[in-house]
C-alpha cells in the first residue's frame, strides 16, 4: 500500500507531466484561461489516464510484450514494435467514447470544451503516461495508480495555470508578449515552483 | 529645502507631457515622490479614511527589515572574525582591508564596532549591486512603458539582498536580480501585477542556476578557505546531534549567530519586524500565524510517525522555527501582498501551506536542506486558485442564506 502511495504523490508532485516533463503543452497552454473549463478538461484528462493506462499495461502485457503471446502458443512472437499505435488507438477509442458520453449528459461542459476534446487524443501526456509505464515495467495495480497520479498531476497543473491566468487578467503584459508568450513564461515559472519536489527519492 | 521643491517645480515642464525629456518622467516622478508627499487627494467619491499609500507600506516594510539588517551587519563580520582568527588570517585580503585599515577598525569578534564595519563592508556592495542592476531594469522598463517606479522596488532589492550568502560574486547578485525584476515582475506589467514574490523569484534562479556558490558549506563565512555548515545543513546531515556536534544551541540559532544568508539568521530580529509589521496592519497576521501554525502541526506529525533512517524527522518545531530563514520567509516573503491570497480565509490557508511545504521540503528532500524560499514560490502558484475556492464556497453560502438554489 505504501508503494501505490508514495508512486501516486511522485506522479503528482516529482514527476508532474506537465511541469516537470512538459508533456501536454498545447492543451495545457489552450484551455487554461477560465478555472471551470481547466477543472472539466482535467477531470476529463484523469477520466482518460485512468482507462487508458491500465488498458494499455493488459494489452502491453498479454499482447505485445516479448513472449506475452505464449497463452496462445506463440511463445517466440515479439510484438512491441506494435506498441505505439496500439495504446494510439486504445486512447483515440477512449477519448470517443468520452466524447459521446458528455455530449449526452454534460453538453455545457462539452461545447466549452470544443475541439481540444478530441484533441485529447493526441495529447502527448496521455500517451506520454502509456509510454512511462511500459518503460518503467509498472505492473496492473501500479499502472492504474500511476494513471489517476499522472492525470492527476496534470489536471492540477492545469487548473493553477488557470487560476494564475485569472489573475494575470489585471496585469499589463507589453504587446510583444500578450497571449501566448505570457503563458509560456508563466508555465516557465510554475515550473520553478514545482522544483521543490525535484530529487526527492521515493 | 525649500529650494529643492523650488527647482523640481521649475524642470516639471521638461518631463511633461510634451516635454523634451517626457520619457524620463518616471525618473522625475520617482525622485519627486520619493522627496515630496505627493499634492494629489481624491476629489471625488469613494474617499479614502487612512492616507496609506504603496509608498508608505513599502517604507514600512524597509524599516521592518531593519531590525535583520542591523543583525546582518554584526553577524557576517562576527563571522567573518571568528574564522579570520580560526585560520590565522590578521587582515581581511583586497579592497576591504585597505578601507577597515584606513578607517582603523581591527578584526576583533568580540567588538561589535568591528563586526558591523567588516560586514558593512559585505553587505553594501551586495545592496549597491542589487539596486544598479534592478534599478536599470525597473527604470527602462518605467521609460519604455509608461508607468511609474516605485518604493516596491526597495523592498525586493532589500529582501533579496537580505537572502543572499555574504560570498555570493557580484556578476551573480546582479543577474539574479535581474532575472527576479525582469521575468518575476515586469513582463507582467511590473509591481502589482505580478504573481510570484520577484526577490524570491530571483533567489530561487541563482540556487538552481549556480548551486556550488548558493550552497554548500564554504559559502556562508565570506573568508576564503573557510568551510562552515550552516545549522540546518548540519541537521540534514547529522539530526539534532548534528547541531549539536557544530556546537550551535537554540539561543544562538534564536539570536542569529549562526551561519547562513546575509540576513535570514536572526529570528529574534524577524520577528521584532513581524510584531512591527502586525501593529502597522501592513502585513497580515493571517499569513504569518498561518505559516507558523502549519510548521507546528506537520513538525508534530512527522515526530510522532519517526523514521529510522531520516534523522530530520525527530526535529522538534522550536527548532525549525530558529534554523535556516524560516522566520524570515515567514514574516517579510510569504507576506508579500501581492503574490499571496488576497481573501482573509484564503490567507490562512496559504500560509498553512507554506508552513507544511517548508517542514517536508526540509525533511523529506534531500536535495535542499532549506524549504522555506521553495515553499512560498510553491503557495504563490496555489495562492490564486486559493482565492477562487474560498469566493466560491462565499458564494454558495449566501446563496444559501437567502434561499436561492446554487446555480
Amino acid at each position: 500500500m505504501e508503494a501505490y502511495v508514495s508512486l501516486f504523490v511522485k506522479a503528482v508532485f516529482v514527476e508532474n507531466l506537465a511541469l516537470a516533463f512538459f508533456l501536454g503543452m498545447c492543451t495545457f497552454l489552450a484551455i487554461s484561461k477560465k478555472i471551470e473549463t481547466a477543472i472539466g478538461l482535467g477531470a476529463a484528462v484523469i477520466v482518460v489516464q485512468v482507462i487508458t493506462v491500465p488498458a494499455n499495461n493488459l494489452i502491453f502485457t498479454y499482447l505485445l510484450a516479448d513472449g506475452a503471446l505464449a497463452w496462445a502458443g506463440l511463445p517466440n512472437v515479439n510484438l512491441s514494435f506494435l506498441g505505439l499505435i496500439s495504446y494510439i488507438g486504445v486512447i483515440a477509442a477512449m477519448v470517443q467514447i468520452l466524447e459521446m458520453t458528455l455530449d449526452r449528459y454534460f453538453p455545457a461542459l462539452y461545447n466549452a470544451l470544443g475541439i481540444f476534446l478530441p484533441l485529447i487524443t493526441v495529447n502527448c501526456a496521455i500517451l506520454g503516461a502509456s509510454l512511462f509505464m511500459v518503460e518503467r515495467d509498472y505492473d496492473f495495480g501500479e499502472s492504474v495508480v500511476y494513471g489517476i497520479g499522472s492525470g492527476f498531476g496534470w489536471a492540477l497543473a492545469i487548473v493553477l495555470l488557470a487560476g494564475i491566468r485569472e489573475k494575470l487578467k489585471y496585469s499589463d503584459v507589453p504587446d510583444g508578449l500578450q497571449g501566448l508568450g505570457i503563458t509560456f513564461i508563466t508555465a516557465g515559472l510554475m515550473s520553478l515552483g514545482f522544483m521543490a519536489f525535484s530529487g526527492i527519492q521515493l | 529645502m525649500y529650494w529643492i521643491r523650488r527647482w523640481l517645480d521649475q524642470i516639471h515642464p521638461l518631463f511633461a507631457k510634451g516635454g523634451p525629456y517626457q520619457k524620463y518622467h518616471a525618473i522625475y516622478e520617482m525622485v519627486d515622490t520619493f522627496l515630496y508627499t505627493p499634492p494629489d487627494v481624491t476629489r471625488t467619491a469613494p474617499h479614502v479614511r487612512d492616507g496609506i499609500d504603496l509608498k508608505r507600506v513599502m517604507s514600512y516594510v524597509v524599516l521592518a527589515a531593519t531590525p535583520c539588517i542591523l543583525m546582518a551587519l554584526w553577524n557576517t563580520g562576527y563571522q567573518s572574525h571568528l574564522a579570520m582568527q580560526e585560520l590565522g588570517v590578521i587582515e581581511a585580503p583586497g579592497w576591504r582591508g585597505i578601507v577597515l585599515g584606513m578607517v582603523g577598525v581591527g578584526y576583533d569578534p568580540s567588538s561589535i564596532w568591528d563586526n558591523v564595519w567588516h560586514g558593512f563592508l559585505y553587505f553594501l556592495p551586495i545592496y549597491v549591486v542589487t539596486l544598479a542592476a534592478g534599478g536599470f531594469w525597473e527604470v527602462l522598463f518605467a521609460g519604455v512603458r509608461n508607468h511609474e517606479i516605485n518604493e516596491g522596488f526597495f523592498v525586493t532589492s532589500i529582501l533579496y539582498t537580505l537572502t543572499l550568502p555574504a560570498s555570493t560574486p557580484m556578476w551573480q547578485v546582479a543577474l539574479g536580480i535581474s532575472f527576479g525584476v525582469v521575468i518575476g515582475k515586469e513582463v507582467f506589467g511590473g509591481t502589482g501585477k505580478n504573481f510570484l514574490n520577484p526577490a524570491l523569484t530571483g533567489r530561487a534562479f541563482l540556487y538552481f542556476a549556480y548551486p556550488a556558490q548558493m550552497s554548500g558549506d564554504a559559502v556562508w563565512t565570506a573568508v576564503d578557505g573557510f568551510t562552515g555548515a550552516t545549522a540546518l545543513g548540519a541537521s540534514a546531515i547529522g539530526g539534532m546531534e548534528g547541531i549539536a556536534e557544530i556546537g550551535v544551541t537554540w539561543m544562538d540559532a534564536f539570536l542569529g549567530v549562526i551561519q547562513g544568508s546575509i540576513g535570514e539568521t536572526s529570528t529574534l530580529g524577524c520577528l521584532i519586524g513581524a510584531a512591527f509589521l502586525i501593529y502597522t496592519r501592513v502585513a497580515s497576521y493571517r499569513i504569518i500565524f498561518g505559516v507558523f501554525i502549519g510548521m507546528v502541526v506537520m513538525t508534530l506529525i512527522l515526530n510522532a510517525v519517526g523514521s529510522d533512517t531520516n534523522p530530520m524527522f525527530a526535529m522538534p518545531w522550536h527548532w525549525h522555527l530558529v534554523l535556516g530563514g524560516f522566520a524570515f520567509g515567514m514574516v517579510y516573503m510569504a507576506t508579500d501582498p501581492v503574490s499571496a491570497s488576497m481573501s482573509d480565509a484564503g490567507r490562512w490557508i496559504f500560509g498553512v501551506l507554506i508552513g507544511v511545504m517548508t517542514v517536508l521540503i526540509r525533511v523529506v528532500n534531500p536535495a535542499f536542506p532549506e524549504g522555506i524560499m521553495l515553499a512560498i514560490l510553491f503557495a504563490n502558484l496555489f495562492a490564486p486558485l486559493i482565492d477562487w475556492g474560498v469566493m466560491k464556497v462565499n458564494i454558495r453560502r449566501r446563496m444559501r442564506r437567502t434561499g436561492e438554489r446554487a446555480g
